[in-house]
């Protein structure tokens, strides 16, 4: 069977064990799916904040995911690949993001799957701005985002 | 060509998005950067530390030495923290 890639942003939350079972379904090949939900905190650095509001760059974050996608499809042998990104208004508990990656066994799917949230994190053209009692501002990079990415090109 | 903004350089400079020609010896994404900063204060601003700025020319990240000819759409944004 083909594998599927799967790359939506969107606005609206998204159900985790519907995404699972899209990779499953009608198939018995997949014998793995590691799943990566990342959720909106209700602290930065020690400070509460009542939201983020996340932006991207329409276009760009597609391609920049997708690329991603392709270079960890080309590296490990999974099955389907899912990648959902959330944008706009998001309060602490909600979900951000979830990446998926399914396998016939497990350390593909693991390594797939840390692989493209490191790569997201330090390329994918998307930007927190947070909202606390102090007012709002941009979360600020962190090197060790960076420095996580980059060891997967050490070979 | 489109030049647009994103996260606090779209906010410091005031528009998202708008169309610039600049003059043939701009030649690179950094040769940009100068030439928008001298544009007005609200760019100089945005464009105040070079180093921090990412550039994307046609939704494809490029170094600051990156030839602009023939760029559709370049854009600048802050360090990305998504995920």
């Amino acid at each position: 069977m083909t594998a599927a890639v799967t790359i939506r942003i969107q606005q609206a939350d998204f159900d985790i064990g519907h995404e699972i079972a899209a990779l499953t379904k009608s198939r018995t090949d997949v014998g793995a799916v590691v799943t990566f939900s990342g959720i909106c905190r209700g602290s930065e650095n020690g400070e509460p904040i009542a939201a983020l509001t996340l932006e991207h760059y329409p276009g760009m974050a597609e391609a920049e995911i997708q690329r991603h996608a392709d270079e960890a499809m080309a590296r490990w042998p999974l099955t389907g690949l899912t990648v959902v990104h959330r944008v706009g208004r998001i309060t602490p508990g909600e979900n951000i993001v979830v990446v998926l990656a399914a396998s016939q066994h497990r350390q593909a799917a693991f390594q797939a799957a840390e692989f493209l949230m490191d790569y997201l994190k330090a390329n994918a053209p998307f930007w927190k701005r947070e909202e606390s009692p102090k007012g709002t501002s941009w979360i600020e990079a962190r090197g060790h985002d960076e420095t996580a990415a980059k060891r997967w090109t050490k070979s | 060509m489109k030049v647009k903004y994103f996260a606090w350089v779209r906010e410091r400079i005031g528009v998202a998005e708008e169309t610039v020609e600049p003059p043939a010896s701009v030649r690179t994404v950094d040769d940009l950067i100068g030439w928008l900063s001298a544009r007005g204060d609200t760019y100089a601003y945005a464009f105040e530390t070079p180093r921090v700025i990412r550039a994307a020319i046609d939704h494809t990240h490029v170094k600051p030495d990156a030839v602009i000819s023939g760029a559709r759409e370049i854009a600048f944004f802050p360090p990305m923290t998504g995920g």
